[in-house]
């Protein structure tokens, strides 16, 4: 069983995002960085479903060189194979991001051999595109369902289930698949200290590759305007309990 | 010179969001000389056109096909695309919510044509200029889209469903797609329900935990109070990240949008991660022992204190109340 995951490494905010002057980026200089929440998922779930059937997880990121440091988390907590797209810009487009990515992973399987399961985020948790997996999934022909909150593979079929309001749909794609997943498919492990140890010393392969720009240009970045209101203080402590269920009365909620 | 909006549908029951895409829609079509189009595709899809019409679409494309027994990412994308390209459309859109951006990547992968997922303003004109949402609402990108063919979400609650003024004199036109197995593979096979009634994007009431709480066990006042107001427990991802709560419940960029009357959000800091989760709610309460903190600043109400004396005050005096 051959699984790959793509990640993102992204900014970790914390209560307020800050633009660069120039407006094409968001101001990291003090924050700090992690891999989209989604794709950790991911990550941890590849590495269960290799731990189940045999397998070998290879986890594929372009990004900056720093990128490395998600790289490496990844292999921490149980990634074979480490594979860098380094670049140069900001955030490439969708268009040219899965570009890159399809060309990656086409090469990947001709070396190596082809995945079984191909896993990405829902969506990345800055940009948003809601889009680079599909366009991959279609590019290499296969499958593809996101939203993915549980896996079960058997008899070469991913059993998928995805949430709905009060429930599950459930997919049965065939394999070679790619699905996107989301937190809450599974609660991520904490890198063991032998784990943190070998990720040191793990491999990162680094393949370079251009793709042509798609459609969607960005003109800048900015923080939507702030609906300033001033709170209103019902109070302190339980004392501050009938003002609080006279508001509720007032909404019509206390039925 | 067509705009075609997917309208989302659950096995003939309109999503509510498929109406803020018309009406997103329809505004843009007149800014941009279209027509505005809606798109319902598959089984029971009929019963689904009734406010169609209320809503702006001077026409229905109907859709249907032996495999369209249920929605499929695949099968759906590729219809709308077929439609696409018979109307010669110059955009088409749907609401940004799972399905929609779904199967507008699905269009998009297939026509090889750039989308911009989560818009709040489109602004058309050889190239259109778009404002989207990143980070689940507290960025905004401004871009622009050169494209044959224009894909666009609209952000889910960006604009409030409203009926046209006038309502558009509304033809149905049936289009049969042309399917094979390959569109038909990721066809939902079968479903699975675990809560009936309110569910946390529903609920009229909900009252989130964050770290706050402390433990698993500290959520039961919560819940008592929920209980009391026909509501439902929410929480943070610190909570989910700390296995007190199942993810289910976590309101965030990366669990539920929520949007209820009210919002009773019990310790609770309110990084950028949960607020974007709950920024949709009519009215916020947030109870924390800091002043400071982020939600307690951009709710509109609020009441300083510890909530494991505040929350279990307020259950009692709701009981008092009702008697």
């Amino acid at each position: 069983m051959r699984i790959l995951v793509c990640i993102k490494r992204v900014p970790a905010p914390g209560s307020r995002i800050n633009v660069c002057d120039d407006g094409q980026a968001v101001d990291t200089a003090h924050l700090g960085f992690t891999t989209s929440p989604h794709e950790e998922c991911a990550v941890e779930e590849a590495v269960q479903i290799a731990e189940e059937h045999d397998g070998e997880v290879t986890v594929l990121t372009l990004g900056p060189a720093e990128a490395e440091e998600q790289l490496r988390y990844a292999a921490s907590v149980g990634a074979h194979k480490l594979v860098l797209i380094p670049i140069v810009d900001v955030d490439w487009d969708p268009q040219r991001t899965a570009s890159a990515l399809t060309t990656a992973i086409s090469d990947l399987e001709s070396s190596e051999g082809p995945f079984d399961l191909i896993l990405f985020g829902n969506e990345s948790a800055d940009a948003g595109g809601f889009q680079v997996g599909i366009r991959v999934a279609n590019a290499l022909g296969r499958p593809v369902v996101n939203g993915i909150k549980g896996i079960d593979l058997a008899d070469g079929t991913a059993s998928a289930r995805r949430e709905i309001d009060g429930g599950f749909e459930v997919y049965e794609v065939p394999m070679p698949a790619v699905l996107g997943v989301k937190e809450g498919i599974n609660l991520p492990r904490y890198p063991t200290m032998k784990g943190r140890l070998a990720s040191k010393k793990a491999e990162v392969s680094s393949t370079t590759l251009e793709a042509p720009t798609g459609g969607q240009t960005r003109v800048r970045l900015h923080r939507p305007v702030e609906q300033v209101s001033e709170t209103v203080i019902l109070g302190t402590g339980p004392e501050a309990a009938p003002a609080v269920v006279d508001l509720l009365e007032e909404l019509g909620v206390l039925s | 010179m067509t705009l075609l909006i997917l309208c989302d549908h659950d096995r003939g029951t309109l999503a509510e969001a498929s109406l803020e895409a018309l009406t997103f829609g329809r505004d843009l079509a007149q800014r941009a000389g279209l027509t505005c189009e809606a798109v319902l595709i598959g089984d029971g899809a009929e019963s689904a056109a009734g406010p169609l019409a209320a809503h702006g679409a001077v026409r229905v494309h109907l859709a249907s096909h032996a495999q369209l027994t249920d929605y499929g990412p695949e099968a759906w994308g590729e219809t709308l695309t077929q439609l696409a390209r018979s109307t010669g459309a110059t955009a088409v859109m749907a609401c940004g919510t799972d399905r929609g951006n779904e199967v507008i990547a699905h269009v998009a992968a297939r026509l090889d044509e750039p989308f911009v997922a989560n818009c709040i303003e489109v602004t058309p004109g050889d190239t259109w200029t778009t404002t989207r949402v990143q980070w689940g609402g507290s960025l905004l990108e401004d871009a622009t889209l050169d494209a044959g063919q224009r894909l666009v979400t609209v952000a889910h609650h960006a604009v409030e469903a409203t009926p046209a003024d006038t309502p558009a004199d509304c033809s149905l036109v049936q289009f049969t797609p042309d399917l094979g197995e390959e569109a038909t593979r990721t066809v939902v096979r079968d479903r699975v329900v675990l809560t009936q009634g309110i569910t946390l994007a529903t609920a009229p009431v909900v009252v989130g935990g964050g770290r706050g709480v402390g433990s698993e066990d500290g959520f039961a006042p919560l819940e008592d109070l929920a209980g009391a107001l026909g509501g439902v427990v929410g929480c943070s991802r610190a909570v989910t990240n700390n296995g007190w709560r199942p993810h289910s419940d976590q309101v965030g960029q990366t669990g539920t949008r929520i949007a209820p009357e009210i919002y009773i959000a019990a310790g609770i800091s309110g990084a950028i991660q949960h607020w974007v989760g709950a920024m949709a709610a009519k009215n916020i309460l947030a109870v924390n022992t800091d002043a400071e903190a982020n939600m307690v600043t951009k709710a509109g109400y609020a009441v300083i204190g510890d909530l494991h004396k505040v929350i279990p005050a307020i259950t009692e005096e709701v009981a008092r109340r009702k008697g």
